[in-house]
């Protein structure tokens, strides 16, 4: 017998009997605006929301926050003058001196400040890991109020990768002591936009 | 005993340097040093604070802790199902899944499926499952070199010591002896134990290992039978940098991980972090589905005495723990005797209902390190019951002769003592005597009782002796 049908015969013997499943929908969270609290939210865990009109004002926020020769990345293809990863073909490795990738995120969670970012359109994974610096781009309207409202958003979405960022990468590991940039990005911004 | 349970005979692997002693005299060692023990004691409250005021901030939190328990009710008695549902639809994304009954088993597929790529080198972000299972030192037995890559276990490894909390692995060392390791192991200039600077240092030395290392290992939050996916949760982004830098990434993780669809993850990821350290989420919540193109992604299935527990009624709702370490932040006896006081890799309340059912002769000594004030089972997200199994576990304990001789003494006079109420008066009179006249009977060191404690003054008399006086409403 293999040690899969090993476990799967101990688990059917020693499993207690069927307890049905509870309803979890009492649990989800208001509809309306959760951009105050989700703004809140994100600067508390480190993270930093901008409110832009349009590409242009993303534009100078870049052009403000690197130098000339900083690696800049975006899948947006409104962002002038940087590399468009989204057609990247190389090793994952060589994006290791990114300077700032600037994104976007499906939705946004208020009670959290977490982001959901989809993997399969960036080309590589690890882009918003890798970078120095990650800025996300958000639709004001994409807030949702807590996890229960952003799981029925995603459904039954098919996915490679996915994953919910909130805020830079830290870490208190040393005497408690929070420390922002442990091995991901070490600021995060969200511009929100209409 | 079913397959995967070790014998109390097996010393292979003297567990966490306990080299033999008991929590009692492991706790001894980390008590000789008061100050050391009081900043242990409040950092963790400290954080059992921060958990306190992320969960009032939530008006449905009981409602939320009442799901998230009745979730894993049914995953418990559905497993069998969810695990082949599991199987079945990672398999179909392009996850190939290994089943291992034991620590051993899943050793040796981790350790082949490294060989079958002609790597040497791997890097690992937190698993307490791998430390339950001795994975680094197998895999350094067999030339495998294993780098941790959260900052915590990354300082306990260097240090050449267990975890010492599942969440905070090193909450145990200063800041002092932390710069030291990075001075003789990273060229830091001695002296320096700046967070900010320490934490800058690791993140250079791992960016360059997560870069040349071809494979990594990560543990697992959540699997999602519904879909195949699994939810691994980091602050650092470590688990990350590993997985999608690494040409085969290997996820191990206990067949109790499982949660049946998507949206239950909303409220498993609402109750973790909250519990844990007071966050609202973890920095990333990173769900994996499908190898990246060019990638292996494998997934180890382990058991190693799981099943065991899932057949023991009392002690089943242990498997419900989604290890947020609550328990331990909040345990008097945890916070006062340090983490490697209870030699095994999950210390704690938790670890010490999960550990008798892998070793009950070696663990006999863990359900006894409990005041049983509850206080863990109140923070408990998922509900268990853990001081409730830890009075059942005590009993299991001395039923199969496994308790030492003098508690088994101790606890047979107790019974006799209290199940006789001639005996239990006489020894009322005799107590309350000793302690007034001669208190250097009980105030020496041979009394664990009189640790760190005064005895009290001894009342005049006993209640029972006040009511007789007393009832008929005479002084």
């Amino acid at each position: 017998m293999s040690s899969r049908d090993k476990i799967l015969a101990a688990v059917a013997l020693n499993q207690p009997g069927k307890v049905d499943l509870p309803d979890i929908n009492f649990l989800k969270g208001t509809t309306g605006n959760h951009i105050e609290k989700f703004i809140e939210v994100l600067t508390s865990i480190g993270g930093k929301a901008i409110a832009v009109k349009s590409f242009d004002d993303i534009v100078a926020f870049v052009k403000q926050t690197t130098n000339p020769g900083d690696r800049v990345v975006s899948t947006f293809h409104e962002m002038s003058d940087v590399e468009l990863i989204n057609k990247y073909h190389g090793l994952p490795h060589d994006l290791q001196d990114i300077e700032l990738a600037v994104i976007g995120a499906g939705l946004g969670v208020a009670e959290n400040g977490a982001v959901w970012i989809k993997g399969d359109l960036l080309s590589q994974r690890v882009i918003p890991f890798i970078c120095q610096h990650l800025a996300v781009i958000l639709k004001k309207d994409e807030i949702v109020a807590n996890m229960h409202d952003a799981y029925e958003k995603i459904g039954n979405e098919d996915y490679g990768f996915s994953t919910f960022i909130a805020g830079p990468s830290k870490t208190a590991d040393i005497e408690q002591s929070l420390v922002l940039g442990a091995h991901g990005a070490r600021t995060m911004t969200v511009f929100l936009i209409e | 005993m079913a397959q995967g349970i070790k014998d109390h005979d097996d010393k292979t692997h003297p567990l966490q340097g306990a080299g033999g002693l008991d929590h009692a005299a492991l706790s001894d060692i980390f008590n000789q040093d008061e100050n050391r023990v009081d900043w242990h004691d409040e950092t963790l409250w400290w954080i059992r604070q921060k958990r306190d005021k992320a969960v009032n901030q939530l008006p449905e939190w009981e409602s939320l802790r009442e799901t998230a328990s009745q979730i894993k009710n049914n995953v418990l008695s559905d497993l069998s199902n969810y695990l082949l549902q599991f199987e079945a639809n990672a398999t179909k994304n392009g996850i190939t899944i290994h089943w291992a009954a034991d620590a051993k088993e899943h050793n040796e597929i981790v350790l082949s499926l490294l060989l079958s790529k002609q790597v040497m080198q791997m890097v690992k972000s937190k698993s307490m499952l791998t430390e339950e299972c001795h994975l680094n030192e197998f895999l350094a037995e067999n030339g495998i070199d294993v780098i941790d890559s959260d900052l915590g276990e990354r300082i306990v490894q260097l240090a050449k010591e267990p975890p010492s909390h599942i969440v905070l692995p090193c909450i145990h060392k200063k800041k002092e002896e932390i710069g030291e390791l990075f001075h003789q192991y990273l060229g830091t200039p001695a002296g320096n134990a700046d967070p900010q600077f320490l934490t800058e240092t690791a993140r250079q030395h791992l960016r360059e290992t997560f870069l040349t290392r071809k494979a990594t290992l990560t543990g697992v939050n959540f699997a999602v039978a519904a879909t195949g996916e699994f939810v691994v949760c980091t602050n650092e982004g470590n688990a990350d940098m590993g997985a999608h830098l690494a040409d085969i990434h290997i996820a191990s993780m206990g067949i109790e991980k499982i949660i049946p669809e998507r949206k239950h993850l909303g409220v498993f990821l609402r109750l973790l972090t909250r519990s844990a350290t007071g966050q609202p989420i973890t920095t990333y919540s990173s769900h994996f589905s499908k190898p990246r193109a060019g990638q292996e992604m494998h997934i180890i299935i382990v058991d190693n005495g799981r099943t065991v527990q899932l057949g023991r009624e009392d002690f089943r709702n242990s498997l419900k723990c989604i290890r947020c370490g609550a328990c331990m932040n909040t345990c008097p006896v945890y916070r006062r005797s340090g983490g490697h006081s209870y030699h095994n890799a999950i210390s704690g309340p938790i670890g010490s209902i999960l550990a008798p059912n892998l070793d009950m002769e070696k663990y006999a000594d863990l359900p006894f390190a409990s005041t049983l004030c509850g206080s863990c089972s109140n923070v408990c997200p998922v509900k268990i019951d853990i001081h409730q199994q830890l009075y059942k576990w005590r009993q299991v304990i001395v039923k199969n002769g496994y308790a030492t001789t003098a508690k088994k003494a101790s606890m047979h006079l107790m019974s006799f003592t209290l199940s006789t109420p001639s005996v239990y008066h006489v020894g009322g009179k005799a107590g309350r005597w000793v302690l007034k006249h001669a208190p250097f009977a009980v105030n020496n060191k041979f009394n664990p009782w009189y640790k760190h404690r005064d005895m009290p003054e001894p009342p005049k008399e006993s209640f029972g002796e006040w009511y007789a006086k007393n009832k008929n409403g005479k002084q």
